[in-house]
């Protein structure tokens, strides 16, 4: 097998050159133009959802809608959107898949 | 100026985010021991790469004889939204000096990112940002490092028990939520996750996420510019 340490250097020196990336020029960009802040003001909803919804309707690589993942997931959107709460959409959306899976 | 009140608000909001953290952790450690790799290299992934879906997908690659090059390469292309995190978080942190905007860097992960962004939005006060960004930072660095550990000891006993996995998108829920506040952010969410899906349909791979995140930006962006001006206020 492929010797894993070189690959963990490398994987992470470019993702701390990616987090540092405009951090570290960040006193050279004080006053951002309202364009620019129009779009950096979407990147969180972008962002997350390109990770969410993926692991929602293709938890096995295809697309797949009559899975159990994609309703515990609503049911948990639905607990996020009333409770703001981490905790509680955490066990009502496990709770659902695994109920869900063993129906 | 420091502020360990600031601090400790940080890492009050990052609290509730460890109960999705320490599976994911575990699961971080526990994946590549149950594929033959040592615990530090496990460690290793969590300190050096420290950023859950590029670990385990560096350990997919290499544990089924993919090269280090491809290995490297899907890390980094899931990695390539810290870009867009980094812009997002630089105009609120130009007064800090160089060295604490570097070390800031390396804490940078999607919840500290979403719980920072949305602190500093409703706070007027510069010199306490990043305290707070700190205190968040830290305590998922500490509980991220101590679950992977945890997670290489119990090994693949843990991850065939319960659907740890599902754990990753629910916190990611509850990140999104209060970020829907807007028309824009509602179309960009909506365009992000369809993007996404398709991209990956498509055979895109881990580049599925960033071609989502950038289809987002450009959905939300273009609704916002059509609002009328009085409405950004």
């Amino acid at each position: 097998m492929t010797p894993i340490w070189p690959v963990i250097v490398v994987a992470g020196a470019g993702t701390y050159a990616m987090r540092a990336s405009f951090l570290a020029i960040a006193h050279r960009m004080a006053t951002v133009p309202p364009g620019v802040a129009r779009m950096l003001r979407q990147i969180p909803p972008a962002a997350l959802a390109a990770i969410i919804l993926p692991a929602l309707v293709r938890p096995e690589g295809h697309l797949d809608l009559a899975q159990p993942r994609l309703l515990a997931g609503a049911l948990a959107a639905l607990v996020a959107w009333r409770t703001r709460n981490v905790g509680a959409t955490l066990i009502v959306g496990m709770g659902a898949l695994v109920l869900l899976q063993h129906l | 100026m420091p502020s360990l009140t600031e601090a400790r608000a940080g890492a009050s909001a990052a609290a509730p985010m460890l109960l999705g953290v320490i599976p994911f952790g575990l699961v971080a450690g526990a994946a590549p021991v149950s594929h033959g790799f040592s615990g530090w290299s496990a460690v290793g992934l969590s300190t050096l790469v420290f950023a859950g879906a590029s670990q385990l997908a560096i350990v997919d690659v290499l544990s089924h004889g993919g090269s280090a090059v491809v290995a490297i390469l899907a890390a980094w292309t899931i990695n390539l939204r810290m870009v867009l995190y980094s812009a997002s978080l630089a105009p609120y942190l130009g007064h800090e000096s160089t060295r604490r905007r570097l070390g800031a860097a390396y804490l940078l992960v999607d919840q500290v990112y979403a719980l920072s962004i949305t602190r500093w939005a409703g706070d007027e006060r510069a010199d306490r940002r990043l305290s707070f960004y700190a205190g968040a930072g830290l305590l998922l660095w500490t509980t991220w490092v101590t679950s992977t550990i945890v997670g290489t000891l119990l090994g693949s006993a843990l991850a065939d028990a319960l659907p740890l996995d599902f754990a990753v998108p629910l916190v990611f829920l509850v990140l999104l939520v209060p970020v829907l506040v807007d028309r824009p952010a509602v179309v960009a969410a909506v365009c992000g996750g369809v993007a996404a899906v398709v991209a990956a349909e498509a055979g895109a791979g881990p580049l599925s996420t960033i071609v989502g995140a950038v289809a987002g930006i450009a959905g939300g962006t273009l609704v916002d510019a059509r609002r009328p001006q009085s409405l950004d206020q």
